[in-house]
């Protein structure tokens, strides 16, 4: 079973109780009535959908009920961190570099 | 060479009897507050409710007949088993808050004795153990196939609130949790 850590609960749960939510860090933009319909779709429709690390929305939806970001790996489905809605996205190349100590420990 | 592993049959029916386990106890009806509210409506809500609202994930409080849950960062879920009037004494709080009276939208089992972790595992992924399940510990959190709300009540009694329509499903789900909790 895979385990989630929900930065709300603190506590790692399983991943029945989690949903995933899509990308995150995308930024609706404010003047949404005047934009293109490519610029929509670009917005709305358009993912990059990356191999490897990816940051996405997780809502902890038969917990805590909140939504919040997880920087995850889409290859072997390992969540590098969790953090909490609103907080800033955290650098990846020092995930990546803190995965590669992890690496080179073991 | 390897062992053959062999089935045991068992009745269909096998789970609708007693249990030497576990005791499960549909539980008598009760008022329910679904309750919403910011970090500065929380003094005024916990004294017109009588019971502090928690701040910390897991983890209820009680007085009386009077339950407090937490469910999520500013979600409560309020119990009163005395059937008192949750949605009165909420209003009087003068705090801003949401609460919708739940109280006949959900229906409780009681599930008692040495097998009641095992019985509510049967479905349930949450660790029970009661270094990290203590009593007092409570969680939404998932049953099968169905979202229900746990209250540890006491070391060997669980407290699982579900949905009024899901409950044949738990109350089935639980028998044969609880049936195989003796094996
Ligand atoms: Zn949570």
């Amino acid at each position: 079973m895979l385990l989630i850590y929900c930065p709300y609960c603190e506590e790692e749960r399983s991943e029945l109780e989690f949903r995933n939510a899509g990308d995150a860090h995308i930024v609706r933009p404010t003047n949404i009535a005047e934009i293109s319909d490519e610029e929509f779709e670009e917005f709305f429709f358009l993912r990059q959908n990356p191999k490897g690390l990816i940051f996405e929305r997780w809502r902890h939806i038969h917990g805590c009920g909140r939504f919040f970001n997880a920087a995850r790996d889409t290859v072997s489905d390992r969540f590098y961190t969790t953090y909490k809605a609103g907080e800033p996205k955290p650098d990846v190349a020092a995930i990546l570099k803190g995965e590669q100590d992890k690496g080179a420990a073991r | 060479m390897a062992d053959l592993a062999t089935a045991t049959r068992k009745s269909a029916l096998t789970a609708r009897g007693g249990f030497s386990e576990v005791v499960l106890t549909p539980a008598p009806a009760a008022s329910r507050l679904s309750l919403r509210a910011g970090a500065d409506a929380l003094p005024g809500l916990s004294a017109a409710l009588g019971v502090t609202l928690p701040t910390r994930a897991k983890t209820s409080a009680s007085k009386g007949k009077r339950h407090a849950l937490w469910l999520g960062p500013d979600e409560w879920l309020v119990i009163d088993e005395g059937e008192a009037d949750l949605m009165a004494a909420a209003a009087k709080s003068g705090a801003l808050h949401s609460a919708v009276d739940v109280s006949h939208r959900n229906v409780a089992v009681v599930v008692s004795g040495p097998g009641a972790e095992v019985a509510i595992n049967s479905g349930c992924p949450q660790d029970l153990s009661l270094a990290i399940f203590p009593v007092g510990a409570c969680s939404r959190t998932i049953f099968g196939k169905v979202e229900i709300v746990l209250l540890r009540i006491a070391e060997d009694t669980f407290r699982v609130e579900c949905w009024r329509s899901f409950s044949p499903y738990v109350f089935g789900m639980l028998s044969e949790g609880a049936a195989d909790a003796g094996h």
